[in-house]
């Protein structure tokens, strides 16, 4: 009798039980997705560098070179990686704003009714095929822009178009959910002072939303950084430095796309488009660490 | 200028540009409405694809969607909840940490065509999973935990550090509080972000053409047996989903109506989120009624 | 209550689980082919698949995944079959001599333009100076006075191979310009681009584009034959130099004159027995034996 509840009280509790399952269960999964990055970030580096120790390619002339043409063993990147930029960064600078405007618009402006609407209906766009998106830009977007501006209508324009199109819903979704984490308190601290509704989004809501904000410029971006069916329909795919925006050009996820059917796993030219895709991913990287560093700063 | 008058300004400038944009985001809607909705008939939605002739219809990618939706799902809900679960409430603040958020980061922002190879070499070929579903669903887990992490940790903190300490105070283990306070409270939270990336998977293409394949051998209805090779319910069969039939329809269909065919699986495709979302938005809104009961 | 009610149900779920798996098991084994490869050639394919009278024995899967990844894979000997526009010999990184060739269907490839052009004949010369870059207005070919978009085809793929090595002289490469990897992207960048020129695979020719005469010849299946109209290509089924019974029984069965005179012929394909003249893969043509 003495025995089994000495047993009780100093063995581990029901409740400790349960934290120790809780904790097992937990930690696997994100052993298993820490597991599942390493694996394709060795996959992918195992890869992208196989053009510059099995081919003895050299780096500088892949990051440098303008010339593309796998038919004759050129490698150089450079064209391909401009474009990516340049089109993500002209999506993304358009869609931000836009995508702030709205989410300050259904969050802290229009009635409830109108937010009940809206917000099924941004989240039907994230589910939109890219494809759908690619098709409209090719009968909608670049017949418009040939008209426009002339040309071909093909071109960086038209994939940023695109984009924009696609990310937008992406980014305002992200961008009200990160409003609403603002408590209601700092809105009614900041009413109380006597601020004007504009004065408490500029001062209180946007600088404690920050850092979401910031994540979700990241989530649409990268969303269109990787985007290849859809830019791969309107931006060209003409492997030479682009000169202007109605330009038409490759982006690194279109060249990938269009080359790797094409061609046989373990070539040069195979092995060429896995440097690719690990650019990307360290652009990507890039990309993640700048805006964390820029958040961070911000938010002290 | 006065405050008032500058917050008025500042009014019409953001529900001026919300009515653009509103107004952009409508024009799209109604445009693949309004291409599509004339080409859908039931004949389209219960008949099987054509290779070369007109008149397919696309019963069974639409079927493949959503089982792989599911099976999608099934696989990565518990991992990313899980995941979430880790983050928002084990997690220490140190390097270790914001390291497995970087990673996680990183994963969002893979071309979807790299994780479609990747799982083409790891799964398809490695595993011998052959193009299956499963390989498809595996592929579209890479895709979806990101997405799925963020939100489902986003909605676990937005519960008030206040709830946890009651737990706390009760005597509650962690893990307790999780799962009958904090989880509960979160749940709409975690829902919208399940709805969310269903939505996203269900719209992608790239990753899946060399995962569960671009064709759809004959299948089953009636055979409920999973491990039957022509079950409609075998994870191990190859199935081309609606958004890679729509790629493959457009880039190399030999259909004389292959523009129908498309815009009314893009028509098709947009009504069922919608009807997943309401759906789904219903379910939530139940669950959070017995909970308050 | 719950819990009982609850374990009872994954009890029969797993029960019935089992039992499908038991019954699974017991039925006859069946062969699996599978035919990784070719987009352009995915859709015919799959109909001749849809009509193999063998279909209780044999599972055959038809994908896609471009040329260059149905010969990697069938030399890795990760799929049975590798659907090729191109012959292996052309294809880096391939060892033709490991590989046996199963020509299936000959396709031809037509230039085409877009419709409001008015431009309906071209002369191999123009058209070579066209893909070069020598030509680069309408004007100087006889078209009305606007830019000529080239719209290329993907570096490696099958119809890019075939096109230039018939168009192009040896040694000359074509313009960097546009390039698109599927013909119905291309069909539809022509349609809607005024200017545009491309070329795709005759079975994708249908009236949203312009196909182009060469010389005066018209592309027809009886010029195609006779090469009377130089631009085609073979269809390949690559297998290993020892393929399975199952696997040699299908191809057999695409080859036979059953499907090749309807499918083959329904899909704007050219049968293969039609052929009077062949072609090696350095581009030899000479007449068929």
């Amino acid at each position: 009798m003495m025995d089994k509840l000495k047993k009780q009280l100093l063995g581990p509790s029901a409740e400790s039980k349960q934290e120790l399952l809780g904790k097992l269960v937990s930690y696997i999964a994100i052993i298993v997705i820490g597991g599942l990055v390493g694996t394709i970030l060795v996959f992918l580096t195992i890869k992208g560098v196989a053009l510059f120790n099995n081919d003895h390619f050299s780096l500088w002339q892949f990051l440098s070179g303008v010339n593309w043409q796998p038919s004759h063993h050129l490698y150089g990147a450079l064209p391909m990686i401009a474009a990516s930029f340049g089109v993500t960064v002209l999506a993304g600078m358009v869609a931000l704003p836009l995508a702030l405007v709205v989410a300050l618009a259904l969050t802290e402006m229009l009635s409830k009714k109108i937010n009940q609407f809206c917000q099924p209906l941004i989240e039907l766009l994230v589910g939109i095929p890219s494809v759908v998106y690619g098709y409209i830009g090719l009968t909608v977007v670049v017949p418009n822009l040939r008209q426009l501006f002339g040309g071909t209508g093909f071109g960086l324009l038209a994939a940023a178009c695109v984009l924009f199109l696609m990310i937008l819903p992406t980014m305002t979704s992200m961008t009200i959910d990160s409003l609403r984490a603002v408590p209601k308190q700092y809105r009614m601290a900041s009413t109380g002072l006597g601020a004007t509704r504009w004065q408490t989004i500029i001062r209180v809501i946007i600088p404690s939303a920050r850092s979401d904000i910031f994540t979700a410029m990241v989530f649409g971006m990268s969303r269109a950084f990787g985007e290849a069916l859809a830019v791969q329909m309107v931006v060209g795919n003409t492997t030479i430095m682009p000169k202007g925006l109605m330009d038409s050009a490759a982006t690194l996820t279109s060249v990938i796309t269009t080359g790797i059917g094409n061609t046989v796993m373990g070539t040069p030219s195979n092995n060429a488009l896995w440097s690719l895709a690990l650019i990307l991913l360290i652009m990507s990287l890039a990309f993640n660490l700048l805006i964390r560093v820029v958040s961070r700063k911000g938010a002290r | 200028m006065r405050p008032e008058k500058i917050d008025r300004i500042a009014t019409i400038v953001i529900l001026g540009l919300t009515g653009v944009v509103g107004l952009l985001i409508i024009s799209l809607l109604v445009y693949i409405l309004a291409t599509g909705l004339p080409n859908i008939s039931w004949h389209f939605l219960t008949s099987s694809a054509e290779a070369f002739k007109s008149e397919g219809g696309i019963r069974d990618q639409l079927f493949n969607s959503l089982y792989l939706v599911v099976i999608t799902m099934i696989v990565s809900v518990p991992l990313a909840l899980c995941a979430a679960i880790y983050l928002s409430e084990y997690a220490p603040a140190n390097r270790l940490t914001s390291l497995l958020r970087l990673a996680i980061e990183v994963l969002s922002s893979l071309p979807s065509v790299v994780v479609g190879l990747f799982g083409y070499l790891v799964f398809v070929l490695k595993f011998g999973m052959d193009f299956s579903l499963l390989a498809g669903a595996l592929a579209l887990t890479i895709l979806n935990l990101p997405i799925l992490t963020r939100s489902c940790e986003d909605a676990l903190q937005q519960v008030p550090y206040l709830q946890r300490q009651a737990g706390l105070g009760l005597g509650m283990s962690k893990w307790r509080i999780v799962t009958k306070i904090v989880l509960p409270a979160a749940l709409p939270g975690i829902i919208t972000g399940i709805i969310l990336s269903a939505g996203r998977i269900f719209g992608e293409a790239a990753a899946l053409i060399y995962t569960a394949g671009q064709s759809s051998p004959a299948i089953d209805y009636s055979d409920w047996n999973p491990f039957s090779p022509t079950s409609f319910l075998n994870p191990m069969r190859p199935a081309e989903t609606l958004a890679v039939h729509i790629w493959k329809v457009n880039s190399e269909g030999l259909v004389p109506d292959a523009r129908a065919v498309s815009n009314g699986s893009a028509a098709v495709l947009v009504i069922t989120i919608l009807l997943f979302n309401l759906l789904a938005r219903y379910v939530g809104h139940l669950i959070k009624r017995r909970l308050v009961k | 209550m719950k819990k009982i009610i609850l374990s009872v149900g994954i009890a029969v779920i797993i029960a019935g689980l089992g039992a499908g798996w038991v019954v699974a098991k017991k039925q006859p084994p069946q062969e699996k082919v599978t035919i990784v490869g070719s987009t352009a050639l995915q859709p015919l394919t799959e109909a001749v698949v849809g009509k193999y009278p063998n279909s209780n024995h044999t599972s055959i899967t038809v994908q896609g995944g471009g040329s260059g990844t149905g010969l990697s894979q069938v030399q890795a000997g990760a799929v049975d079959i590798g659907a090729s526009d191109i012959f292996a010999e052309q294809q880096d990184g391939i060892t033709a001599a490991n590989l046996k060739d199963h020509i299936v269907a000959v396709s031809g490839i037509v230039p085409v333009v877009n419709k409001r052009l008015g431009v309906d004949n071209l002369t191999m010369n123009q058209l070579r100076q066209i893909f070069t870059g020598q030509v680069t207005n309408w004007r100087e070919v006889g078209g009305p006075n606007l830019p000529i978009t080239v719209i290329n085809r993907a570096n490696g793929s099958g119809t890019r191979v075939a096109f230039e090595q018939t168009v192009l002289k040896p040694g000359t490469h074509s313009v960097n310009a546009q390039e698109q990897d599927s013909n119905g992207t291309v069909k539809e960048i022509v349609k809607n681009t005024p200017g545009a020129i491309s070329y795709i695979s005759s079975a994708y020719l249908n009236r949203d584009v312009q196909p182009v005469k060469l010389d005066g010849v018209r592309l027809s299946t009886a010029n195609i034959t006779t090469n009377k109209w130089p631009l085609w290509s073979y269809e390949h089924l690559y297998t290993k130099k020892r393929p399975r019974l199952a696997t040699q029984n299908f191809i057999n069965f695409m080859q036979s004159k059953k499907v090749q005179n309807s499918l083959v012929e329904d899909a704007n394909y050219v049968n293969i027995h039609d052929m009077k003249v062949e072609r090696t893969a350095d581009g030899q043509v000479s007449e068929r034996k």
